[in-house]
C-alpha cells in the first residue's frame, strides 16, 4: 500500500467537508483496501465515515431509508426488508460471504468497482484504471465481461448483486455534496463506460452517498436468481432480479434487473413492456429475451452469456408467474 | 481526540492501535501482537482464513485497517480457547476430524462461533426459503453459512458434522425444527 493519511469523520457533514480537500471515503473497506493493497488505486487521503450517523435504517413514508453505512448483513437481517422488500434481502444474501456482508456497506456496495482481471493487474492496459492505456479485456480473457452497454474503451461489468435488486425496486440514491443534497434514481446512478470508463457512477468529487430510499412495497412476487461457477461465494455470470404481479392470469406489473450482463446494473423498460398485459408462455419469455438482447455483443469467451441469460430469464419468469398465479 | 492513544480491546485486553494507517487488522494481530492463530491465506477476502470477531461479528481481518477499530472488541482464536481448555466448537472439530492441515481452522472456528449467534438471532441466508421465519440449521443452511471459509484439504463434511453436534447441544440455535 502507498502511504496515505487516514482521517475519521464524526458526521456526514464533516466527511463532506473533508472530502472537498481531496481523498476518498472508506466505510467497510472490503473493496477499497483490496484495491489499495494492489495499488490499483492509491489515494493520498482516506476519510473514514464509520463514526458518522449514516448507519440507520428508518421508515420514509411507506418506504424505507437505508443509511449508507448500514452493512449488507444488517440490511438483509432487517425484518422490514425481509417482509416488504424480500428481493433486496435475497440479492444481498446471494452476494459475497457472511464475513464480507458484515463489513460491506450500502453506499460502498453501490460504488463497488469491477472485477475485471485487467483492471486489477497494474501491468495491463485498462482505460478504467489508467485512462488512455487501452483495454486488454476486449481481445483477452473476457469470460466474465459485459455483453450490453460496452464501448471501444471498456467491456467491464458492475459485479454486484444488491444494486440489481435496488434497480428492480426503483430505489433512489441520496447524495450530499458541497452544493447540497440531491437524489438520483438508481437507474441513473451508474455510468456506462462510453469514452470515459474511469468514472463508474455520477458521484462528483466531494460528494458522498448518505442513504438509499426504497419506495413503498409493491407486494409482488420477488425472486433473485444468480448463475455462477460455484454454489456460493462467487460473483455472478449473470443474475436476475424479478418483481412482478399477476392479475387474472396475466402479468399486470413487472420489473426486471440484470446483473453481470451489462457494464452497469441493467434494466430495459422495453423488455418489461413485452411482458405486461400478457399471459405467461415460453414464447412470450423468448420474445422478452430477444428484445433484451437486440444489441448484445459478445467478445469471445463471454458469448455464452447471451443464451445463458435468455434461459435464466425464461426459468425465472416461469417460476415467478407460477407463484403469482397461485 | 486529545492526546489519548487509540486502543482496541483484543481478547479482553486493551491494546494500542498501530501508528501506521496501512496496517491491516490481520497484520496488527499477527505481527505486532503476536497473535499468530489468525492466519493470512489469500490476503484478499477470498478465503476466510483471517476471520476474527469484531464486536461479536465475523469479518475478514485482511480487508480492514487496524486504525478503523478504535474502542472495538476483537476476539481471535486465542480468545476462544486454549490447548488445555478447548471450547465446545474446538472439541467438536477434534472429535469429527474437522480439519487436516489445520491452516483454515482458526478462521473456521471464529466464523462458526459468529454463525451460531446469527442463527440465534434468526438471520436468513441464501438457503432460507421463507425470509420471515426462523431458519432451520439444515446441513444445506450450514454449508451456505460457512461458505466464506475455504478448506483446501476438503474437510467440509466433517466441519458440518462438528457444527451439527454443537448446535444439537443448544436448543436456542436449533431454530424452527426444535
Amino acid at each position: 500500500m502507498k502511504a496515505f493519511v487516514l482521517d475519521h469523520a464524526t458526521s456526514a457533514e464533516s466527511a463532506i467537508h473533508s472530502l472537498q480537500h481531496g481523498g476518498v471515503a472508506i466505510a467497510g473497506g472490503t473493496n477499497l483496501v483490496d484495491l489499495m493493497k494492489l495499488q490499483v488505486t492509491a489515494p493520498g487521503r482516506v476519510i473514514s465515515i464509520r463514526r458518522t450517523e449514516l448507519a440507520e435504517i428508518a421508515p420514509d413514508g411507506d418506504g424505507l431509508r437505508i443509511g449508507a453505512l448500514v452493512t449488507n448483513a444488517d440490511c438483509a437481517a432487517d425484518m422490514r426488508v425481509r417482509e416488504n422488500w424480500p428481493l433486496l434481502a435475497k440479492a444481498i444474501l446471494a452476494g459475497a460471504s457472511p464475513q464480507l456482508r458484515n463489513r460491506a456497506t450500502t453506499g460502498g456496495n453501490l460504488c463497488q468497482r469491477t472485477r475485471c482481471g485487467y483492471f486489477y493487474d497494474t501491468t495491463q492496459a485498462c482505460n478504467k484504471r489508467d485512462p488512455g492505456s487501452g483495454c486488454a479485456a476486449r481481445n483477452g480473457f473476457n469470460r466474465i465481461h459485459a455483453v450490453l452497454g460496452t464501448s471501444d474503451s471498456c467491456i467491464a461489468t458492475y459485479p454486484g448483486d444488491m444494486a440489481v435488486a435496488m434497480l428492480a425496486l426503483d430505489a433512489v440514491v441520496l447524495i450530499q455534496g458541497p452544493p447540497g443534497a440531491r437524489e438520483i434514481p438508481i437507474a441513473a446512478f451508474h455510468r456506462m463506460p462510453g469514452d470515459d470508463p474511469s468514472r463508474d457512477n455520477v458521484l462528483e468529487a466531494g460528494e458522498l452517498i448518505t442513504a438509499v430510499r426504497l419506495p413503498s412495497p409493491t407486494g409482488g412476487v420477488q425472486l433473485y436468481r444468480k448463475v455462477r461457477d460455484r454454489a456460493s461465494y462467487a460473483f455472478a455470470l449473470v443474475s436476475l432480479a424479478v418483481d412482478l404481479t399477476m392479475e387474472q392470469g396475466r402479468i399486470a406489473r413487472c420489473a426486471l434487473g440484470f446483473g453481470s450482463l451489462g457494464t452497469v446494473p441493467w434494466r430495459d423498460p422495453a423488455v418489461e413492456q413485452v411482458l405486461i398485459g400478457e399471459t405467461p408462455s415460453p414464447a412470450l419469455f423468448a420474445k422478452a429475451a430477444e428484445v433484451l438482447l437486440i444489441d448484445a455483443q459478445g467478445f469471445g469467451e463471454n458469448d455464452f452469456k447471451i443464451p445463458l441469460v435468455a434461459r435464466a430469464l425464461a426459468a425465472t419468469l416461469n417460476e415467478a408467474t407460477r407463484i403469482g398465479r397461485a | 481526540m486529545g492526546s489519548s492513544i487509540a486502543v482496541a480491546v483484543v481478547n479482553g485486553v486493551s491494546k494500542p492501535l498501530p501508528s501506521d494507517p496501512r496496517r491491516t487488522l490481520l497484520e496488527w494481530l499477527r505481527e505486532d501482537l503476536g497473535l499468530t492463530g489468525t492466519k493470512k491465506g489469500c490476503d484478499h477476502g477470498q478465503c476466510g482464513a483471517c476471520t476474527v470477531l469484531v464486536d461479536g461479528r465475523r469479518i475478514n481481518s485482511c480487508l480492514s485497517l487496524a486504525q478503523l477499530h478504535e474502542s472495538e472488541q476483537i476476539e481471535t482464536i486465542e480468545g476462544i480457547g486454549a490447548a488445555d481448555d478447548l471450547s465446545a466448537l474446538q472439541r467438536a472439530f477434534v472429535t469429527h476430524d474437522g480439519f487436516q492441515c489445520g491452516y483454515c481452522t482458526p478462521g473456521q472456528i471464529c466464523s462458526a462461533k459468529a454463525m451460531m449467534q446469527e442463527l440465534a438471532e434468526g438471520w436468513a441466508s441464501a438457503e432460507t426459503d421463507d425470509l420471515t421465519k426462523r431458519p432451520t440449521p439444515t446441513p444445506e443452511e450450514l454449508r451456505e453459512r460457512m461458505s466464506g471459509n475455504l478448506c483446501r484439504c476438503g474437510a467440509y463434511s466433517n466441519i458440518i458434522a462438528a457444527l451439527e453436534e454443537v448446535i444439537a447441544l443448544d436448543p436456542i440455535r436449533q431454530g424452527a425444527s426444535a
